[in-house]
């Protein structure tokens, strides 16, 4: 017997968890001495009331749907992927090397390029993790952490010493070339009228769009999918069905790291134009609360996406007219991830127990 | 390298490998008791954020410290609440207490110091002072063994010799008390513990409440002893390199000394050698700092001596189906 309606299980708790992680963050800003309404009106006029302040939403939220969907799709075959950090930095390379060292006549081919790059690039930094869960056992949560670590290793020394122009005495790669531009919303029909060229949201935000929809059909409507699905349900199961846990693993945490790597196409080649150290600013971990909040379906992968969209460009907005610092936004990402995950039972248990009472009651 | 060298860089590495090695212990009492842990970097940054804090404030060092173990227990016990109690996810609650910590010390400390995420700098009492060892002064005529006993062992801060006491301590209490033997027993079979008539909430609560505390001593040296105050994000990854340790060490006590001062020592040695060279070859600074991560990575593959963590950890017990 279910407990619960599934709307409750997919809008209501949510909501609810939502709702308590803002009260307490609400708290906090009270704590600190400061106004909360205050503080929900600067970044509601600072996001909405202004193109620009859509657009950079529309441009986080576009990092955010990539490594969301990453973290998404590897809890579907339950692994916890939290090396979306490192793939994501990892796909910065690929694009750059992509775009730095070959001569592209149009943007669209680099950008053909760049995803498939940005793509395998970020695969392959899940794929040692990944077999070592898959074959030896080994801690996937463990060892992508310490991939992330390692990455940034890795890109701090080929920053310093490889890719940095002669010269240069910031660790980041050379400019990438003018013709490698991806379009932004102000270089697009209809939308140019509204945004300025200094807004960096660009098409990669549609590429993101298309990715969830291709995860909807992956997870839901291809045989690959229900596989990857049964074995993150039970995975005795799922062996007894002749599915093959150390393929499942593989392929789903490939999946996970090419979503992830494909961000670096917004930030990388969308924004930045060259590959800058801690490219990524946390995006990767951002993708957990995303995928949390989500309940790891596409649809809400996107909802939570704009959602913290809206709070990073409010952040900036805080920052910027406010006392209160960036680290709010950390704070608030913090809660949710808390009440949207771990504590997820403390509201859950309660709703079930009262929708079973309304239950009993009408029959 | 001559031998002045090579204590400056011993005693260099007791003082990095030490917040490792106290995180590393309090990571090893969680995991026994089959909680697992990757918050280790957020309680640490909160205990060094309490104790710089509180310290400043109050002007007394110990003070701080008592502010930092609580402060840590108090992250503990949101784990605890999220992991035991809710029976959520270990590893989510983890990642939620990194986030808080790193938010809420600098939106406090902004608010309290203004000073940018940054606590004002201590002195005096406010501060842990060296400790020197009886007769380092006299030693140092004793050839080799003087100048070590001198350099390295002697002139740091009481915490340091806490962090090593607290190794044997460790392994006595985990391996020779009853109370040892149920902790280490609820994170292999929670369900045997249980039938026994031991509580697991409670235990798997103690545990994580011991692990809280020892993550306070790490942050409050981290502020008090090797630093003079509070820095934003100043744990910079150490609690996930005493996570490595602690795979590093599979769990027992005196290997995560051995684990943490290794570690301690690569820190040690990056952080004097900016262009290093082996054999000829140089090393990049970038190969040092990875090196733990590497190292653990080597290790949890299997290749070198397998690592099996406690069994039941990361699975919250649920007393009747």
């Amino acid at each position: 017997m279910q407990k619960m309606p599934r709307w409750a299980d997919l809008a209501l708790i949510p909501v609810l968890n939502l709702v308590i992680a803002f009260a307490i963050s609400a708290l906090v800003i009270l704590a600190i001495g400061e106004n909360p309404v205050e503080a929900i009106k600067t970044m509601v006029e600072g996001t909405f009331f202004r193109a620009e302040g859509w657009g950079y939403m529309m441009y986080y939220a576009t990092n955010f749907m990539f490594t969301g969907l990453g973290v998404a799709v590897a809890f579907h075959a339950s692994q916890f992927n939290i090396g979306g950090e490192g793939q994501a930095t990892l796909g910065g390379l690929g694009v750059a090397l992509v775009c730095l060292f070959v001569p592209w006549p149009h943007w669209s081919l680099a950008l053909i390029a760049a995803i498939v790059t940005s793509a395998l690039f970020g695969a392959a930094w899940a794929a040692i993790p990944a077999w070592l869960q898959a074959k030896r056992g080994s801690h996937i949560v463990i060892t992508t952490i310490m991939f992330n670590f390692i990455a940034a290793s890795l890109m701090n020394y080929l920053l310093s010493y490889v890719l940095k122009p002669k010269g240069s005495m910031d660790p980041a790669s050379a400019d990438f070339p003018a013709v490698t531009t991806l379009p932004r919303f102000h270089d697009l029909p209809l939308l140019g009228s509204v945004f300025d060229k200094n807004t960096p949201a660009n098409i990669t935000f549609f590429i993101a769009l298309l990715c969830c929809w291709l995860v909807w059909v992956l997870i839901w409507r291809t045989r690959l999918g229900y596989m990857v699905r049964a074995f993150g349900k039970s995975e005795r199961a799922a062996v007894y069905a002749g599915i093959s846990p150390v393929r499942i693993t593989m392929i789903a945490m490939l999946i996970s790291g090419g979503l992830s790597g494909m961000m670096a196409i917004n930030n990388v080649m969308g924004e930045a134009q060259r590959l800058l150290l801690n490219s990524v600013e946390g995006a990767g971990f951002i993708g957990i609360a995303v995928a949390l909040m989500g309940r790891s379906h596409p649809l809400g992968v996107v909802l939570a996406s704009l959602l913290f969209g809206f709070l990073y460009q409010g952040g900036a907005e805080l920052a910027l007219w406010t006392t209160i610092p960036r680290d709010l936004i950390t704070v608030i990402q913090a809660l949710v991830i808390l009440f949207t995950g771990a504590l997820d039972n403390m509201i859950r248990l309660p709703v079930e127990r009262l929708f079973m009472i309304l239950r009993r009651r009408a029959e | 390298m001559d031998y002045p060298t090579l204590l400056q860089i011993l005693a260099s590495t007791v003082r990095l490998g030490v917040p490792l090695l106290l995180a590393c212990l309090a990571g090893l009492f969680s995991e026994r008791a089959g909680i697992f842990d990757i918050g280790l970097e957020g309680k640490m940054l909160m205990a060094a954020f309490a104790s710089g804090a509180i310290a400043a404030v109050s002007g007394s060092v110990w003070v701080g410290l008592l502010a930092a173990v609580g402060a840590a227990i108090l992250m503990s016990l949101l784990h605890g609440l999220a992991s035991i109690t809710f029976r959520g996810n270990q590893l989510i609650s983890g990642v939620a207490i990194n986030f808080l910590a790193s938010g809420l010390t600098v939106l406090v400390g902004q608010e309290w110091f203004g000073l940018g995420g940054k606590t004002p700098a201590l002195s005096g009492a406010a501060r842990f002072g060296t400790i020197a060892l009886p007769f380092a002064e006299q030693a140092q005529a004793i050839p080799v063994i003087g100048p070590f006993y001198h350099e390295v062992l002697s002139g740091h801060s009481i915490l340091v010799y806490v962090a090593f006491l607290l190794v044997p301590a460790s392994w006595w209490v985990l391996y020779r008390t009853r109370f040892g033997l149920r902790l280490r027993a609820v994170g292999e079979n929670p369900a045997a513990v249980d039938t026994a008539g031991v509580s697991v909430v409670r235990m798997r609560y103690s545990a994580v409440m011991i692990c809280g505390a020892l993550c306070g001593l790490a942050g409050a040296y981290l502020a008090t002893g090797l630093s003079a105050g509070f820095g934003k994000e100043m744990t910079a990854g150490r609690g996930f390199i005493a996570l490595a340790a602690l795979i590093f060490a599979k769990w027992r006590p005196w290997y995560c000394l051995g684990a943490t001062m290794l570690f301690g020592l690569l820190e040690a040695v990056s952080n004097r050698y900016q262009n290093l060279e082996i054999a000829g070859i140089p090393v990049p600074l970038q190969l040092m700092q990875a090196t733990p991560y590497i190292l653990t990575m080597v290790i949890l593959a299997g290749f070198v001596g397998r690592a099996i963590p406690p069994r039941a950890g990361g699975e919250p017990y649920v007393k009747e189906r």
